[in-house]
């Protein structure tokens, strides 16, 4: 204890406040919010210097940045919460480019009347989350709507990162020949989501995959492979990821229902909602377009890592000027796995 | 997955292609209509075709309840919101059908919602969401736009039961119930069927669900009058497959014969108590226009008169008027199973999931959105 008494505060109402306008106004009680919930929370040197950015050294390499909106209904779900997802998925969305991921900032849209305990777990699941990948939340913003304006609170994120020169992971790079690799069960967050807000209880709870992927990532490159592309299958699923690539790249896929994994939960809860899998979002997976000659050696790099327990090869490239995706089903015949048409979930992430 | 992945079953489904490959003789072709939308998905989906020997076609038939809706039922249904005033209540398919002069349930529902004290275009998963927002809102008109084949018709039988015994005073519903016998009759009545012979027909992949309701003896009569064999088959690709050999069979044999693949669920007699709840609420309607199949006597069903004011039409006076399908589209001959998907002029280039022009293209369950979605790669002599 420093010998100067305390000044006259009145700390937050942890337990029974609420978001007001004026935490949004840039007045005391502004700086206060920002002080007593934000700053403790995540507090980290940069975010200390108390500026309106933050000043940050830099490794020599060239600079990655993705930023990310978060709106999911939802804000707590099996699994995971608001909080950590904005922090994991922008952390993935700059290590599929290859990058190593340095900092974040964080934008929150606060709705008025908003509990303050409930905004306190979801900065302590970003802290917790931040902290446990090594990205400190260096900079950050906080603006207030009114009641009925917002839905709670939305998170954008945006993300730094730095990538050597000649590290090239992108989705126009895949060859014919090539071989899709999974790290693992796909659909688990698009569905976490959804038996939470369609009140399913099934007796195996369906949990979140909310996942920072760099380790995994960090993982795949030191085993030497030759990857082509990188990315995480999020809105959309792993069909609409593996559309993108086929166009970008100027080729074709044919995947192998069979071996594409699938938790058992997640199948029933597909089957009962009338979902694909395909089609789910994933918050903790990535597909991986590697060289065919070195595709045996990434599986077992990714096998070797936690996140990529159960990574499976699900198919190879082609040659197809319509750059189609194709799938062998299980039944034994063939179907293309289409673009998404229209909305399938919305405000999954 | 229990009882389901046994449905799905890649060594079954190898060893039943395998029977059927043995069953169809070398100098015939079997041209067998899947009357359901339930089969065209399924089929489409897992691919059921590639089992099969080039000698056995399937035929796409009329059984998709949105895409046998007439845009004029449409208009109807946004004329409700739009003029009454109503809280419209529809499941998510309808919405997306184009209707007159541009519009669709779900163009008028973005212009609609938000205005104060006008109606409102609401989606919803099951009609009893319809119900409880009318208990909700005594203020409001809701009303729900019932569509469907004899699966969903005791659903809003009980929906109105229910609202007469609550006493509600602002629910009704708009009824679209069609019956499946009528389509099929049309379908073997159709001068490409009957006369001309360009639709060549060896039988049908008979419903699934409906006939859970309605049983298998309403098909005895085609069977026997039109020597069309049926089989009612469940709406795994397995029960597909099974149905088609028993199809190849009993042609072979000369028979034509209502023969039950889906005896885990269907009944000759049906379910009995649905049947009759359905008659104590409903009633033939001396015609109805349907989609590609025209005016069709005794097919669909409207409330009757003891429930009359739970009937939308006579509470709000709306009258169905026709309206020509759009020029370039194909959806009426693609019901009939005259025209393949892909053989529409605009299948695929004007007319996309994203923009459909007809309504085969917009229920999942549509022959052109399952064709278009799963397997257009055919058409395009794509490398494998």
């Amino acid at each position: 204890m420093s010998g100067v008494r305390q000044g006259y505060v009145r700390p937050l109402d942890f337990k029974n406040g609420v978001v007001d306008m004026t935490h949004g106004g840039g007045g005391r009680a502004m700086a206060q919010l920002i002080d007593e919930l934000f700053a403790r929370r995540l507090g980290n040197s940069y975010l200390r210097q108390g500026n309106d950015g933050a000043v940050m050294p830099m490794p020599p390499g060239r600079l990655v940045m993705s930023t990310d909106g978060h709106v999911v209904s939802p804000l707590f779900f099996p699994g995971g919460d608001i909080g950590c997802l904005s922090v994991n998925g922008t952390i993935n969305d700059v290590a599929v480019l290859g990058a190593t991921p340095l900092y974040l900032a964080a934008g929150f849209i606060l709705e008025e009347g908003f509990p303050l305990a409930d905004l306190a777990r979801i900065v302590d699941s970003m802290a917790s989350a931040a902290s446990a990948a090594g990205v400190p939340v260096v900079t950050g913003d906080t603006k207030v709507v009114q009641k009925g304006a917002g839905d709670g609170v939305y998170i954008t994120t945006t993300g730094v990162g730095v990538v050597a020169d000649g590290d090239d992971f992108s989705g126009d790079r895949a060859r014919v020949g090539d071989q899709i690799i999974v790290s693992g069960s796909i659909g688990e967050h698009g569905m976490a989501i959804m038996a939470q807000r369609e009140s399913i209880g099934f007796a195996a709870q369906i949990v979140s995959d909310t996942a920072a992927l760099h380790g995994l990532i960090a993982a795949m490159r030191a085993s030497g492979a030759a990857i082509r592309a990188l990315r995480d299958p999020t809105r959309g699923g792993v069909a609409t990821t593996l559309n993108e690539i086929a166009r970008q790249s100027g080729v074709g896929m044919m995947l192998q229902e069979s071996a594409i994994p699938v938790q058992p939960e997640v199948a029933a809860a597909c089957e009962f909602l009338g979902l694909d899998p395909l089609y789910v979002a994933n918050e903790g997976k990535l597909l991986a377009i590697v060289a065919a000659a070195d595709a045996d050696a990434l599986l077992a790099a990714m096998r070797a890592h936690p996140l990529g327990v159960h990574a499976a090869v699900i198919g190879s490239v082609h040659a197809d000027a319509h750059h189609f995706v194709q799938m062998t089903t299980s039944f034994g015949g063939r179907r293309i796995v289409d673009w998404l048409t229209g909305e399938q979930l919305p405000r999954i992430c | 997955m229990r009882f389901i992945d046994e449905f799905r079953d890649g060594k079954l489904a190898t060893g039943l292609a395998a029977a059927i490959r043995q069953a169809a003789r070398d100098d015939r072709d079997y041209h067998f209509m899947e009357f359901c939308g339930g089969h065209t998905h399924a089929i489409a989906r897992y691919g059921v075709t590639d089992l099969l020997p080039p000698s056995v076609r399937l035929i796409h038939g009329p059984g998709c309840p949105v895409c046998v809706l007439p845009v004029g039922r449409i208009d109807m249904a946004i004329r409700l919101a739009r003029e009454a005033g109503v809280s419209l209540c529809s499941y998510g398919d309808p919405l997306r059908v184009p209707a007159s002069g541009g519009l669709s349930l779900l163009k008028a529902k973005a212009a609609l919602n938000g205005k104060s004290g006008g109606g409102e275009i609401r989606m919803l998963y099951s009609g009893a969401d319809a119900l409880a927002l009318a208990q909700q809102h005594p203020e409001r008109q809701v009303v729900f736009f019932a569509i469907g084949f004899e699966t969903t018709t005791p659903p809003t039988a009980v929906l109105i039961k229910q609202a007469q015994a609550l006493g509600l005073r602002n629910f009704s519903v708009l009824c679209c119930h069609v019956l499946t016998p009528s389509a099929i009759a049309s379908i073997l009545e159709s001068p490409e069927v009957r006369r001309w012979g360009t639709l060549p027909l060896d039988g049908f992949i008979g419903p699934a669900h409906v006939s859970t309701i309605i049983g298998t003896r309403p098909y005895e009569f085609f069977a026997d009058e039109y020597r069309k064999p049926v089989v009612i088959a469940g709406f795994e690709p397995l029960d597909v497959m099974q149905a088609i050999l028993m199809l190849i069979k009993q042609v072979n044999a000369g028979r034509a014969l209502v023969e039950n693949q889906f005896s885990r669920a269907v009944t000759r007699a049906g379910n009995r108590k649905a049947q009759q709840l359905v008659s104590e609420v409903f009633e033939l309607r001396r015609s109805f226009a349907w989609r590609g199949l025209g005016e069709l006597p005794y097919s669909a069903l409207r409330i009757r008169r003891e429930f009359a004011e739970f009937d939308a039409e006579r509470r709000f006076g709306v009258d169905y008027q026709a309206v020509e399908d759009h020029p370039a589209c194909e959806c009426g001959a693609v019901l009939r199973g005259v025209k393949r998907p892909q053989e529409c002029r605009i299948f695929g280039s004007v007319c996309t999931p994203e923009n459909p022009i007809g309504s085969c293209m917009v229920s999942s369950e549509g022959a052109c959105a399952a064709h278009y979605s799963f397997g257009r790669f055919a058409d395009l002599a794509v490398a494998s």
